[in-house]
Protein backbone atom coordinates (compact mmCIF):
# COMPACT_ATOMS: atom_id res chain seq x y z
CA UNK A 1 0.00 0.00 0.00
CA UNK A 2 1.32 3.58 -0.83
CA UNK A 3 1.52 6.48 1.96
CA UNK A 4 -0.96 9.04 0.71
CA UNK A 5 0.76 12.00 1.56
CA UNK A 6 3.80 13.60 0.95
CA UNK A 7 7.04 14.41 2.35
CA UNK A 8 10.84 14.89 1.92
CA UNK A 9 13.61 12.79 2.73
CA UNK A 10 17.36 13.13 4.45
CA UNK A 11 19.78 11.47 5.56
CA UNK A 12 22.17 13.81 7.48
CA UNK A 13 25.92 12.22 8.15
CA UNK A 14 26.33 13.78 12.11
CA UNK A 15 24.38 14.49 14.80
CA UNK A 16 25.29 18.26 14.78
CA UNK A 17 24.02 18.15 10.68
CA UNK A 18 20.85 16.22 12.12
CA UNK A 19 19.76 18.73 15.73
CA UNK A 20 20.71 21.69 12.64
CA UNK A 21 17.49 20.50 10.50
CA UNK A 22 15.40 19.49 13.42
CA UNK A 23 15.96 23.08 14.71
CA UNK A 24 14.89 23.98 11.61
CA UNK A 25 11.89 22.17 10.63
CA UNK A 26 10.67 21.79 14.53
CA UNK A 27 7.51 20.10 14.73
CA UNK A 28 7.31 19.55 11.04
CA UNK A 29 9.74 16.76 11.13
CA UNK A 30 9.62 13.33 12.20
CA UNK A 31 12.91 11.33 13.08
CA UNK A 32 13.70 7.80 11.10
CA UNK A 33 15.92 5.23 12.28
CA UNK A 34 14.48 1.30 12.04
CA UNK A 35 11.20 2.86 10.84
CA UNK A 36 9.27 -1.08 12.28
CA UNK A 37 6.67 1.63 13.56
CA UNK A 38 7.00 4.80 11.80
CA UNK A 39 6.04 3.75 8.66
CA UNK A 40 2.51 2.11 9.58
CA UNK A 41 1.78 5.00 11.10
CA UNK A 42 2.38 6.51 7.80
CA UNK A 43 0.19 4.59 6.22
CA UNK A 44 -2.20 3.82 8.49
CA UNK A 45 -2.81 6.99 10.30
CA UNK A 46 -3.07 10.86 9.84
CA UNK A 47 0.57 11.21 10.97
CA UNK A 48 1.85 13.51 7.95
CA UNK A 49 5.54 14.71 8.86
CA UNK A 50 6.86 17.51 6.53
CA UNK A 51 10.07 15.65 6.33
CA UNK A 52 11.82 12.24 7.53
CA UNK A 53 15.20 12.87 9.38
CA UNK A 54 16.91 9.10 8.82
CA UNK A 55 19.84 9.09 11.22
CA UNK A 56 21.46 5.80 9.39
CA UNK A 57 23.84 7.55 7.98
CA UNK A 58 25.29 8.81 11.51
CA UNK A 59 27.68 5.95 11.98
CA UNK A 60 28.45 6.86 16.07
CA UNK A 61 25.06 6.35 16.77
CA UNK A 62 24.98 2.33 16.06
CA UNK A 63 27.69 1.80 18.85
CA UNK A 64 27.70 -0.67 22.16
CA UNK A 65 30.13 0.91 24.26
CA UNK A 66 30.83 -0.67 27.91
CA UNK A 67 33.66 1.33 29.91
CA UNK A 68 34.22 1.81 33.97
CA UNK A 69 30.61 0.29 34.21
CA UNK A 70 28.96 2.50 32.15
CA UNK A 71 26.98 0.88 29.26
CA UNK A 72 26.04 3.15 26.05
CA UNK A 73 23.11 1.73 23.44
CA UNK A 74 23.24 4.64 20.48
CA UNK A 75 20.26 5.26 19.02
CA UNK A 76 21.03 3.13 15.90
CA UNK A 77 21.48 0.12 17.81
CA UNK A 78 18.68 -2.97 16.88
CA UNK A 79 17.42 -5.10 19.11
CA UNK A 80 19.36 -8.26 17.31
CA UNK A 81 22.29 -6.24 18.02
CA UNK A 82 21.87 -5.97 21.57
CA UNK A 83 20.85 -10.07 21.44
CA UNK A 84 23.88 -10.54 19.98
CA UNK A 85 26.09 -9.05 22.32
CA UNK A 86 28.06 -10.59 24.81
CA UNK A 87 28.52 -7.60 27.04
CA UNK A 88 24.91 -6.61 27.12
CA UNK A 89 24.45 -10.62 27.98
CA UNK A 90 26.78 -11.19 30.68
CA UNK A 91 26.40 -7.61 32.54
CA UNK A 92 22.77 -6.80 31.88
CA UNK A 93 21.05 -9.68 31.38
CA UNK A 94 17.35 -8.05 31.62
CA UNK A 95 18.20 -5.94 28.52
CA UNK A 96 19.14 -9.50 26.24
CA UNK A 97 16.08 -11.22 27.56
CA UNK A 98 13.39 -8.27 27.29
CA UNK A 99 15.00 -7.92 24.00
CA UNK A 100 14.49 -11.53 22.85
CA UNK A 101 11.04 -11.32 23.20
CA UNK A 102 10.50 -8.24 21.13
CA UNK A 103 8.60 -9.12 17.64
CA UNK A 104 10.16 -11.57 15.72
CA UNK A 105 13.43 -11.76 13.76
CA UNK A 106 12.40 -9.86 10.94
CA UNK A 107 11.31 -7.40 13.38
CA UNK A 108 14.26 -7.40 15.72
CA UNK A 109 17.05 -7.10 12.75
CA UNK A 110 15.73 -3.32 12.02
CA UNK A 111 13.90 -1.96 14.80
CA UNK A 112 15.60 -0.05 17.80
CA UNK A 113 15.41 -0.26 21.40
CA UNK A 114 15.79 3.85 21.08
CA UNK A 115 13.07 3.61 18.67
CA UNK A 116 10.84 1.46 20.98
CA UNK A 117 11.31 4.07 23.88
CA UNK A 118 10.49 7.01 21.39
CA UNK A 119 7.15 5.33 20.34
CA UNK A 120 6.52 4.36 23.81
CA UNK A 121 3.53 2.08 23.60
CA UNK A 122 2.54 1.14 26.80
CA UNK A 123 3.57 -2.71 26.24
CA UNK A 124 6.86 -2.16 25.18
CA UNK A 125 8.99 -5.07 26.29
CA UNK A 126 12.28 -2.53 26.79
CA UNK A 127 10.55 -0.96 29.46
CA UNK A 128 10.86 -2.52 32.42
CA UNK A 129 14.30 -3.05 31.94
CA UNK A 130 15.23 0.21 31.35
CA UNK A 131 13.29 1.00 34.45
CA UNK A 132 14.74 -1.57 37.08
CA UNK A 133 18.53 -0.83 35.13
CA UNK A 134 17.64 3.34 36.32
CA UNK A 135 18.65 3.84 32.50
CA UNK A 136 19.31 7.59 31.23
CA UNK A 137 18.12 8.61 28.38
CA UNK A 138 20.55 10.88 26.79
CA UNK A 139 19.17 13.62 23.90
CA UNK A 140 20.70 16.17 22.22
CA UNK A 141 19.30 19.45 20.73
CA UNK A 142 21.09 22.22 18.77
CA UNK A 143 21.48 24.27 22.29
CA UNK A 144 23.37 21.51 23.83
CA UNK A 145 22.98 18.13 25.35
CA UNK A 146 21.20 16.47 28.30
CA UNK A 147 20.35 13.65 30.38
CA UNK A 148 16.73 12.30 31.37
CA UNK A 149 15.87 9.87 33.75
CA UNK A 150 13.78 7.01 32.31
CA UNK A 151 11.78 7.08 35.08
CA UNK A 152 10.91 10.86 34.45
CA UNK A 153 10.64 9.90 30.17
CA UNK A 154 7.39 7.91 29.76
CA UNK A 155 4.54 10.35 30.28
CA UNK A 156 1.81 8.52 28.56
CA UNK A 157 0.85 6.37 25.89
CA UNK A 158 2.86 7.61 22.88
CA UNK A 159 3.92 10.45 24.72
CA UNK A 160 7.56 11.06 26.59
CA UNK A 161 9.60 13.70 27.65
CA UNK A 162 11.25 14.47 24.48
CA UNK A 163 10.57 18.29 22.75
CA UNK A 164 10.61 19.37 19.74
CA UNK A 165 14.28 19.78 17.79
CA UNK A 166 15.21 16.86 20.32
CA UNK A 167 17.39 14.08 19.10
CA UNK A 168 17.96 11.13 21.11
CA UNK A 169 21.31 9.80 20.85
CA UNK A 170 21.36 7.02 23.06
CA UNK A 171 20.92 5.21 26.44
CA UNK A 172 23.48 5.27 29.13
CA UNK A 173 23.34 2.58 32.18
CA UNK A 174 25.44 1.64 34.80
CA UNK A 175 26.09 -1.67 35.71
CA UNK A 176 24.61 -2.96 38.87
CA UNK A 177 27.69 -3.69 41.73
CA UNK A 178 25.88 -6.08 43.48
CA UNK A 179 25.76 -9.64 42.97
CA UNK A 180 22.14 -10.15 41.32
CA UNK A 181 19.11 -12.35 39.36
CA UNK A 182 16.89 -10.61 36.83
CA UNK A 183 13.80 -12.04 34.99
CA UNK A 184 11.97 -10.83 32.52
CA UNK A 185 8.54 -12.56 32.17
CA UNK A 186 5.94 -11.83 29.23
CA UNK A 187 2.73 -12.67 27.90
CA UNK A 188 1.51 -12.17 24.25
CA UNK A 189 -1.47 -14.36 22.83
CA UNK A 190 1.08 -16.97 21.26
CA UNK A 191 4.71 -17.19 21.45
CA UNK A 192 5.50 -15.34 18.45
CA UNK A 193 5.04 -11.74 17.06
CA UNK A 194 2.80 -10.28 19.34
CA UNK A 195 2.59 -7.25 21.81
CA UNK A 196 2.57 -7.94 25.53
CA UNK A 197 -0.47 -8.65 27.35
CA UNK A 198 1.29 -7.60 30.14
CA UNK A 199 4.48 -7.85 31.61
CA UNK A 200 7.08 -7.80 34.54
CA UNK A 201 10.84 -7.30 35.32
CA UNK A 202 12.70 -7.79 38.50
CA UNK A 203 16.18 -7.25 39.67
CA UNK A 204 16.78 -9.25 42.96
CA UNK A 205 20.40 -8.54 44.94
CA UNK A 206 21.79 -11.37 47.17
CA UNK A 207 21.14 -9.39 50.07
CA UNK A 208 17.62 -9.16 49.12
CA UNK A 209 17.54 -5.77 47.31
CA UNK A 210 14.16 -5.53 44.50
CA UNK A 211 13.85 -3.69 41.64
CA UNK A 212 10.07 -4.50 39.91
CA UNK A 213 8.41 -2.96 37.04
CA UNK A 214 5.64 -3.43 35.02
CA UNK A 215 4.44 -2.98 31.40
CA UNK A 216 1.51 -2.95 29.42
CA UNK A 217 -0.53 -2.93 32.81
CA UNK A 218 -1.39 0.99 32.74
CA UNK A 219 -0.44 4.22 30.48
CA UNK A 220 3.44 4.27 30.98
CA UNK A 221 5.32 1.55 32.15
CA UNK A 222 5.98 1.37 35.91
CA UNK A 223 8.34 1.07 39.15
CA UNK A 224 6.82 -1.10 41.39
CA UNK A 225 8.04 1.16 44.87
CA UNK A 226 5.65 -0.13 47.13
CA UNK A 227 6.28 -3.93 46.39
CA UNK A 228 9.50 -3.06 46.58
CA UNK A 229 9.38 -1.63 49.73
CA UNK A 230 7.93 -4.31 51.29
CA UNK A 231 10.17 -6.55 49.96
CA UNK A 232 13.33 -4.89 50.50
CA UNK A 233 15.95 -6.85 53.07
CA UNK A 234 13.10 -10.20 53.24
CA UNK A 235 13.64 -13.73 51.18
CA UNK A 236 10.93 -14.96 49.44
CA UNK A 237 8.07 -17.18 51.17
CA UNK A 238 4.35 -17.85 50.49
CA UNK A 239 3.36 -15.15 53.40
CA UNK A 240 5.53 -12.20 51.87
CA UNK A 241 4.45 -13.25 48.11
CA UNK A 242 1.11 -13.27 48.77
CA UNK A 243 1.55 -9.83 50.52
CA UNK A 244 3.34 -8.91 47.55
CA UNK A 245 0.83 -10.12 44.83
CA UNK A 246 -2.12 -8.17 46.82
CA UNK A 247 -0.09 -4.78 46.68
CA UNK A 248 -0.30 -5.23 42.32
CA UNK A 249 -3.66 -3.68 42.69
CA UNK A 250 -2.23 -0.06 44.18
CA UNK A 251 0.94 -0.31 41.36
CA UNK A 252 -0.94 -0.93 38.27
CA UNK A 253 -4.16 0.13 35.97
CA UNK A 254 -4.66 -2.53 33.20
CA UNK A 255 -7.25 -1.64 30.71
CA UNK A 256 -9.18 -3.76 28.34
CA UNK A 257 -8.24 -4.27 24.81
CA UNK A 258 -8.11 -6.32 21.67
CA UNK A 259 -5.65 -8.21 23.92
CA UNK A 260 -6.88 -8.79 26.89
CA UNK A 261 -9.50 -7.85 29.63
CA UNK A 262 -8.62 -5.36 32.51
CA UNK A 263 -9.71 -8.05 34.96
CA UNK A 264 -7.52 -10.58 33.18
CA UNK A 265 -4.54 -8.51 33.15
CA UNK A 266 -5.42 -7.70 36.92
CA UNK A 267 -5.15 -11.64 37.87
CA UNK A 268 -2.40 -12.77 35.79
CA UNK A 269 -0.01 -9.92 36.82
CA UNK A 270 0.06 -11.46 39.92
CA UNK A 271 1.07 -14.94 39.21
CA UNK A 272 3.55 -13.18 36.93
CA UNK A 273 5.34 -11.42 39.51
CA UNK A 274 5.61 -14.45 41.84
CA UNK A 275 7.13 -16.32 38.92
CA UNK A 276 9.46 -13.57 38.08
CA UNK A 277 10.64 -12.77 41.53
CA UNK A 278 11.12 -17.21 41.85
CA UNK A 279 13.16 -16.77 39.02
CA UNK A 280 15.30 -13.88 39.52
CA UNK A 281 15.81 -15.14 42.71
CA UNK A 282 17.23 -18.36 41.29
CA UNK A 283 19.29 -16.76 38.87
CA UNK A 284 21.38 -15.00 41.18
CA UNK A 285 23.60 -18.59 41.38
CA UNK A 286 22.57 -20.16 38.36
CA UNK A 287 23.87 -18.96 35.24
CA UNK A 288 21.64 -17.27 33.04
CA UNK A 289 19.83 -19.62 30.26
CA UNK A 290 17.89 -18.92 27.69
CA UNK A 291 14.49 -19.66 28.59
CA UNK A 292 12.01 -17.42 26.97
CA UNK A 293 9.57 -18.47 30.37
CA UNK A 294 6.82 -16.82 27.77
CA UNK A 295 3.80 -17.89 29.88
CA UNK A 296 0.96 -19.52 27.47
CA UNK A 297 3.99 -19.91 25.07
CA UNK B 1 12.07 12.13 -7.16
CA UNK B 2 15.26 10.76 -6.10
CA UNK B 3 17.56 9.01 -8.06
CA UNK B 4 18.96 5.52 -5.65
CA UNK B 5 20.88 3.24 -6.72
CA UNK B 6 19.98 -0.81 -4.94
CA UNK B 7 21.98 -3.74 -5.56
CA UNK B 8 19.45 -6.76 -5.73
CA UNK B 9 20.30 -10.21 -5.81
CA UNK B 10 24.22 -9.08 -6.95
CA UNK B 11 23.51 -6.32 -10.11
CA UNK B 12 23.61 -2.64 -9.32
CA UNK B 13 20.55 -1.14 -10.35
CA UNK B 14 19.62 2.75 -10.52
CA UNK B 15 16.26 3.65 -10.26
CA UNK B 16 13.63 6.50 -9.61
CA UNK B 17 12.01 6.63 -6.21
CA UNK B 18 9.71 8.72 -4.44
CA UNK B 19 10.26 9.41 -0.55
CA UNK B 20 7.17 7.99 -0.13
CA UNK B 21 7.25 4.89 -1.86
CA UNK B 22 7.74 1.47 -0.06
CA UNK B 23 10.23 -0.57 -0.89
CA UNK B 24 8.51 -3.67 -1.03
CA UNK B 25 5.92 -2.09 -3.97
CA UNK B 26 9.46 -0.90 -5.37
CA UNK B 27 10.92 -4.54 -5.91
CA UNK B 28 8.02 -5.66 -7.08
CA UNK B 29 6.67 -3.61 -9.45
CA UNK B 30 9.98 -1.34 -10.43
CA UNK B 31 12.79 -4.23 -10.37
CA UNK B 32 10.34 -6.80 -11.70
CA UNK B 33 11.56 -9.45 -8.62
CA UNK B 34 7.73 -10.74 -7.70
CA UNK B 35 8.90 -13.71 -5.18
CA UNK B 36 7.87 -11.38 -2.04
CA UNK B 37 4.38 -10.68 -1.35
CA UNK B 38 2.14 -8.51 0.13
CA UNK B 39 0.46 -10.09 2.89
CA UNK B 40 -0.38 -7.33 5.69
CA UNK B 41 1.29 -4.23 4.55
CA UNK B 42 2.32 -3.86 8.66
CA UNK B 43 5.21 -5.72 9.61
CA UNK B 44 2.72 -9.12 11.46
CA UNK B 45 3.06 -11.41 8.27
CA UNK B 46 6.60 -12.15 7.14
CA UNK B 47 5.36 -12.99 3.35
CA UNK B 48 7.19 -9.66 2.39
CA UNK B 49 10.69 -10.45 4.04
CA UNK B 50 14.14 -9.82 2.25
CA UNK B 51 17.67 -10.09 2.75
CA UNK B 52 18.82 -6.45 3.29
CA UNK B 53 22.69 -6.28 4.24
CA UNK B 54 22.43 -10.21 4.92
CA UNK B 55 19.68 -9.58 7.53
CA UNK B 56 16.17 -10.79 7.22
CA UNK B 57 14.18 -7.65 7.24
CA UNK B 58 9.96 -7.04 5.96
CA UNK B 59 10.27 -4.62 3.34
CA UNK B 60 6.88 -3.70 3.91
CA UNK B 61 8.33 -1.72 6.67
CA UNK B 62 11.15 0.18 4.59
CA UNK B 63 10.67 2.96 1.87
CA UNK B 64 12.56 2.72 -1.13
CA UNK B 65 15.18 5.28 -0.25
CA UNK B 66 16.30 4.03 2.85
CA UNK B 67 17.77 1.43 0.68
CA UNK B 68 19.67 3.72 -1.51
CA UNK B 69 23.62 1.55 -1.78
CA UNK B 70 22.70 -1.40 0.33
CA UNK B 71 22.27 -4.96 -0.86
CA UNK B 72 19.48 -6.50 -1.58
CA UNK B 73 18.64 -10.54 -2.14
CA UNK B 74 15.33 -11.95 -2.41
CA UNK B 75 14.06 -15.78 -3.39
CA UNK B 76 15.34 -14.99 -7.10
CA UNK B 77 18.84 -14.44 -6.06
CA UNK B 78 19.09 -17.44 -3.82
CA UNK B 79 17.71 -19.86 -6.25
CA UNK B 80 20.24 -18.57 -8.72
CA UNK B 81 22.42 -21.34 -9.51
CA UNK B 82 19.94 -23.87 -8.94
CA UNK B 83 17.33 -24.82 -5.92
CA UNK B 84 19.36 -24.64 -2.65
CA UNK B 85 18.98 -27.97 -0.33
CA UNK B 86 16.24 -26.20 1.60
CA UNK B 87 13.99 -25.69 -0.87
CA UNK B 88 14.49 -29.01 -2.36
CA UNK B 89 13.15 -30.21 1.04
CA UNK B 90 10.14 -27.87 0.98
CA UNK B 91 9.12 -29.66 -2.38
CA UNK B 92 9.77 -33.06 -1.53
CA UNK B 93 8.26 -32.62 2.03
CA UNK B 94 5.01 -31.12 -0.02
CA UNK B 95 5.54 -28.52 2.66
CA UNK B 96 3.60 -25.48 1.43
CA UNK B 97 -0.19 -25.35 0.14
CA UNK B 98 -0.80 -22.28 -2.47
CA UNK B 99 2.92 -20.64 -1.41
CA UNK B 100 2.11 -17.03 -0.31
CA UNK B 101 4.18 -17.40 2.91
CA UNK B 102 7.11 -19.20 1.21
CA UNK B 103 9.28 -16.77 -0.10
CA UNK B 104 9.12 -15.24 3.30
CA UNK B 105 9.76 -18.53 5.65
CA UNK B 106 12.70 -19.41 2.96
CA UNK B 107 14.62 -16.27 3.68
CA UNK B 108 13.66 -17.06 7.43
CA UNK B 109 14.62 -20.26 7.26
CA UNK B 110 17.98 -19.41 5.04
CA UNK B 111 19.02 -17.13 7.74
CA UNK B 112 18.49 -19.54 10.45
CA UNK B 113 20.30 -22.26 8.92
CA UNK B 114 23.54 -20.06 8.15
CA UNK B 115 23.59 -19.16 11.47
CA UNK B 116 23.19 -22.38 13.32
CA UNK B 117 22.83 -25.25 11.44
CA UNK B 118 22.07 -27.12 14.40
CA UNK B 119 18.52 -25.93 15.48
CA UNK B 120 16.95 -27.21 17.71
CA UNK B 121 12.67 -27.05 17.16
CA UNK B 122 12.23 -24.31 19.35
CA UNK B 123 15.07 -22.15 17.29
CA UNK B 124 13.32 -22.94 14.38
CA UNK B 125 9.47 -21.99 15.93
CA UNK B 126 11.17 -18.66 16.86
CA UNK B 127 12.90 -18.03 13.60
CA UNK B 128 9.63 -18.41 11.68
CA UNK B 129 7.81 -16.77 14.53
CA UNK B 130 7.48 -13.82 12.53
CA UNK B 131 5.91 -15.67 9.28
CA UNK B 132 2.32 -16.45 9.26
CA UNK B 133 0.99 -19.73 6.57
CA UNK B 134 -2.68 -19.84 6.28
CA UNK B 135 -2.65 -23.19 5.20
CA UNK B 136 -0.64 -25.79 6.19
CA UNK B 137 -0.60 -25.93 9.96
CA UNK B 138 3.08 -25.05 9.73
CA UNK B 139 4.12 -28.79 10.39
CA UNK B 140 5.56 -29.98 7.10
CA UNK B 141 7.57 -26.44 7.02
CA UNK B 142 9.02 -27.33 10.05
CA UNK B 143 9.73 -30.91 9.19
CA UNK B 144 11.60 -29.74 6.14
CA UNK B 145 13.42 -26.99 8.18
CA UNK B 146 14.84 -29.80 10.44
CA UNK B 147 15.63 -32.56 7.87
CA UNK B 148 18.14 -29.82 6.89
CA UNK B 149 20.58 -30.37 9.84
CA UNK B 150 24.13 -30.84 9.44
S1 LIG C 1 3.43 -7.78 4.19
FE1 LIG C 1 5.20 -7.26 5.27
S2 LIG C 1 5.00 -8.33 7.09
FE2 LIG C 1 3.11 -8.71 6.12
S1 LIG D 1 1.07 -22.30 2.06
FE1 LIG D 1 -0.56 -20.91 1.89
S2 LIG D 1 0.01 -19.39 3.30
FE2 LIG D 1 1.49 -20.88 3.63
Amino acid sequence: MAISHEFEYIKPKTVNEAVDILAKYGSKASILAGGTDIVVKLKETPFNPEILVDIKGIDELSKIEFSNGVLKIGALVTFSELIDSEIVKTNFPLIHEASTTVASIGTRNRATIVGNICSAVPSLDSGPALLVYEADVIVKNNSGERKISIKDWFTGPKKTAIKEGDLVIGLEIKKPTDKHGTSYVKLGRYRGEDLAQAGVGVFVTESNNYKISFCALGPVPVRATIIENLLNGKSLDEKILNEAKELVEKVISPITDIRASKEYRMHIAKVMLERALLKAKERITSVYHETHDILGG
Amino acid sequence: MSKIHIILNGERRSLHVEPNDILLDVIRDKMGAKSPKCGCDRGDCGACTIFLNGKSVKSCNILAIEADEQEIVTLEGLSENGLTKLQEKFINMNSFQCGFCAPGITIAATELLNHNPNPTLDDVKEALSGNLCRCTGYTPILDAIMSCKK
